[in-house]
């Protein structure tokens, strides 16, 4: 399984993901500026987390024209798998390859501890090997990780089970108290019609190994490995 | 030519900021204020042939970057 992580000016999550592939599936990704032309072949593209372009505008805003994103929008029309993290999530969003946007907390404060995450849809190489219900524990640290979209919109994200992931309480449901963004319907994580994209605002990268505090990321990228290689 | 765009959150839309700043300011004795908005200023110049022109680019510019239509509502006026 080949892996490129899109490195922009900012990104502080890059090299985690890296690491991350590495030790949970021995993959051995690539790193590709921004400014590049020349996406490499591969399977599986990866916009990491962090505050590319400080989060000026808004966050995601500038990294989503970036030269290189034509090549990852082309490449996920192609079947290409993305995953978007945090950041890469807002990018996704503002380059129009996921619906909706990331606004501010709720809170207006940066959020930065574990939460605990509701698996709903399985039916994808990100989540095929969780089971749906499964409550899962990953960190998040996000200032605008408010998941919004108008109503029609969230509507077709639920009726066609594209929630991946929904923050809850410890027995998976969706309370506003589970919440710790204002999310519209506690929404953590989607994907795309076609399923070859996940964006999501906690990140799986800081969750592969035990003495991290848990494993729950490692999951997530086995399944890749099994279903793309 | 100068102009001003005006970029502002969408009717409905929760403006967080807006209520933070709305509690400063009664904090401070302003309670007659309600219902602020926060919204982003962006000043440039533009160099075309005409104003027609520029106001078209401008809009492609608040479309494609400087507004996020899904919240945002943006406003152009050319200043010179």
């Amino acid at each position: 399984m080949k892996a490129a992580i899109i490195v922009f000016p900012g990104s502080n999550c890059d090299r985690d993901i890296k690491v991350a592939l590495e030790c949970s599936i021995g993959a051995k990704p690539e790193m590709v500026w921004h400014g590049d032309s020349g996406l490499p072949k591969c399977d599986l593209i990866v916009l990491p987390g962090g505050f590319s372009y400080g989060d000026y505008l808004r966050s995601g805003a500038m990294a989503a024209n970036s030269p290189i994103m034509r090549e990852v929008i082309e490449a996920t029309r192609r079947g290409t798998r993305l995953l978007a993290i945090c950041n890469g999530f807002q990018i996704a969003t503002e380059a129009g390859l996921l619906p909706g946007i990331l606004m501010p907390n709720a809170s207006l404060k940066f959020i930065c501890r574990n939460v605990l995450l509701k698996v709903e849809s399985v039916k994808s190489d990100f989540t095929i090997n969780y089971s749906k219900g499964d409550v899962i524990t990953m960190p998040i640290a996000h200032r605008d990780g408010n998941y919004f979209a108008p109503p029609k919109e969230l509507e077709y994200l639920e009726q066609n089970n594209l929630v991946a992931f929904r923050y809850c309480d410890s027995t998976g449901r969706p309370t506003t108290k589970a919440n710790p963004n204002g999310s519209a319907g506690n929404i953590a994580g989607i994907l795309n019609e076609e399923k070859n994209i996940l964006g999501m605002m906690p990140h799986p990268e800081r969750v592969v190994d035990s003495r991290l505090g848990g494993l729950d990321g490692k999951v997530m990228f086995e399944c890749l490995l099994q279903q793309l290689s | 030519m100068k102009a001003r765009i005006i970029i502002s959150l969408k009717a409905g839309v929760l403006d967080p900021q807006g209520k933070a700043i709305q509690t400063s300011l009664h904090d401070l004795d302003f309670h007659t204020v309600n219902n602020v908005r926060q919204g982003k200023c962006i000043e440039l110049n533009i160099d075309e042939e005409n104003e027609e022109l520029a106001l078209k680019n401008l809009r492609r510019m608040c479309e494609k970057l400087l507004a996020n239509t899904v919240i945002e509502d943006y406003s152009i006026e050319i200043l010179d």
